[in-house]
């Protein structure tokens, strides 16, 4: 058998699980943003679900092309961040998980309830037109932008809000504002994953961007780790691929999964990637060496 | 007039924390407020910086009313302040925290950031070459790119200084700057301090340590209860009966 046939069987049945990487990374970057910036928000998986609406919509019944629907993907959720980020950022902690949350959940009821979305029966028939460069490229346009920002007087003013509101409000940040510039970037991005996502599962439906998606995005960023932009991909990686491997374990790969989870959460508490611990490790290593 | 503070009242609820308080900081002085714990003295910073807003009365600074600006304004318009209970950014570099205080000096644009175009390039580069130079004024240089969080009480203090500094104030707050300080610190401290003021800042220190305070500043209000008793030179405040009191109560007769 040539490399060429053994390839394309691979491709064949594993490509909705290489796609599923790529777009589960975009929306682990999309909350390692508003994380960054100190914010628990779990509304990515809704901003997902509108962007993933929106696009779907705009190919199925608009036939717009494919680079505007996936625009319009992720500018709608960014909009809607706007406007329920101004109210809700004011909220800190536990209780803008749950404001958040709260929005998820009004989000999935509309979407189950308006006609032009297909009800709780969803869309179906959404063409199948995302090719994998496109997640390359969208996703590799994300990270180099996401990479220069927190190189930029705006990460650190992120990472400044993480660490002391108060004392980054008197270093002259404007902590509302840059709190509303987080949430908004990670609206657009969760957004975009949703056309990207919509456009190779033929069919999407209310319940796919719930309460579950929204911890499934959680786990992906916390998991890999979010002191940097490494971390959430190799979360979203690991997390996309476990399911997989663990295909042998038939009914018990659900209870692996989670035992991993909490193992991970247990004794890397930051996360797998975690420059400082590797470091720490590394040096403690070489100077057993040097002994 | 530098700072100016009219009738502040301060009220949380039923508790009246500040009573009526008035005074001026002038420009290119160290001026002190003392006054015993619960006094009122940390709310009168919070007050001036705009995390809290006064009851009643007015506060202006450069003769513009501040009393109902945001905070990051206020910094913006050129006060800077440090903390009683320190709030250095402890997962940053020392560079980085001084960074984070010329927030509002870095002047580029979204592209110029994502292309890592000269504009970006250029102001990235001073900042890190001013917030050196900062943090060689209260002797940190050398560990510019230590986590802040390695740093002791003492050396966390001086970094926020620097980057209190690094907001190019004209009038610098110190909320009790020696507190937890051994005396070979202070000392090193006092010398920082004047030297600060020598390069033309303008100093407000709320502080505890009277050899401190009656050493560096030029005149001192002292607060009790919430109402300014005394204000004048040091040796005015010494010698002033009613202070004596308040600190250490009334002489049986």
């Amino acid at each position: 058998m040539g490399f060429m046939e053994w390839w394309d069987g691979f491709w064949a049945t594993y490509n909705t699980v290489i796609f599923s990487i790529g777009v589960n990374a975009m929306l682990a970057l999309s909350i390692y943003v508003t994380l960054s910036c100190g914010l628990l928000s779990l509304a990515n998986a809704a901003f997902m679900g509108i962007g993933a609406y929106t696009a779907s919509l705009l190919t199925m019944q608009f036939e717009m092309p494919f680079p505007i629907a996936l625009a319009a993907g992720g500018v709608l959720p960014a909009l809607v961040a706007l406007v329920i980020g101004i109210p809700t950022l004011r909220l800190s902690g536990v209780y803008l998980a749950m404001a958040t949350l709260g929005f998820g959940e009004v989000v999935r009821v509309i979407v189950l309830n308006l006609d032009i979305t297909g009800g709780p029966m969803g869309l179906n028939g959404v063409p199948p037109i995302t090719e994998w460069w496109h997640i390359v490229l969208i996703l590799g346009v994300t990270i180099y932008a996401l990479a220069r920002l927190r190189r930029s007087k705006t990460g650190r003013a992120f990472e400044a809000i993480k660490e002391d509101e108060v004392a980054a409000r008197l270093m002259g940040v404007n902590v509302a504002g840059y709190k509303l510039l987080a949430f908004v970037i990670g609206a657009a991005i969760a957004g975009v994953a949703g056309g990207l996502n919509a456009h190779y599962t033929f069919t999407i439906g209310p319940n796919n961007y719930g309460f579950e998606n929204a911890v499934d995005i959680l786990t992906m960023a916390v998991f890999g780790g979010t002191s940097n932009l490494i971390g959430p991909m190799i979360g979203s990686t690991i997390l996309s691929l476990l399911p997989e491997v663990l295909r042998h374990f038939k009914d018990f790969r659900l209870a692996i999964n989670g035992l991993i989870l909490i193992l991970v959460v247990l004794y890397l508490p930051k996360g797998i990637w975690d420059p400082r611990r590797i470091r720490a490790v590394l040096g403690r290593n070489a100077e057993k060496k040097v002994k | 007039m530098l700072l100016q503070l009219k009738d502040i009242n301060k009220n949380f609820g039923g508790l009246q924390v500040l009573q009526g308080v008035n005074f001026n900081v002038r420009e290119g002085e160290i001026f002190g407020l003392i006054g015993p714990n619960g006094a009122g003295k940390t709310t009168v910073f919070n007050l001036i910086t705009g995390l809290l807003r006064a009851s009643s009365g007015s506060i202006s600074f450069n003769d513009e009313d501040i009393g109902t600006v945001a905070p990051h304004k206020i910094t913006e318009r050129g006060i800077a302040r440090t903390f009683q209970n320190i709030r250095v950014f402890k997962e940053m570099t020392l560079l980085e925290n001084v960074v984070v205080g010329m927030h509002e000096h870095l002047d580029y644009g979204v592209t110029s950031m994502l292309f890592n175009l000269g504009g970006f390039r250029k102001a990235e580069k001073e900042a890190r070459e001013r917030a050196l130079e900062l943090l060689s004024w209260v002797r940190l240089d050398h560990k510019a790119h230590m986590l802040a969080d390695s740093l002791s009480y003492g050396e966390q203090r001086k970094l926020e200084f620097a980057r209190a500094l690094a907001t190019k104030p004209k009038l610098l707050l110190l909320d009790e700057p020696v507190a937890g300080m051994n005396p070979a610190e202070k000392t090193e401290l006092m010398s920082e301090i004047v030297n600060i003021k020598q390069r033309g800042f303008s100093i407000f220190m709320i502080e505890h340590d009277m050899r401190f305070v009656m050493g560096l500043c030029e005149r001192i209000a002292v607060l009790n209860f919430g109402k300014i008793i005394a204000e004048g030179t040091p040796d005015q405040i010494k010698n002033n009966q009613e202070v004596i009191e308040a600190y250490l109560g009334k002489e049986e007769a």
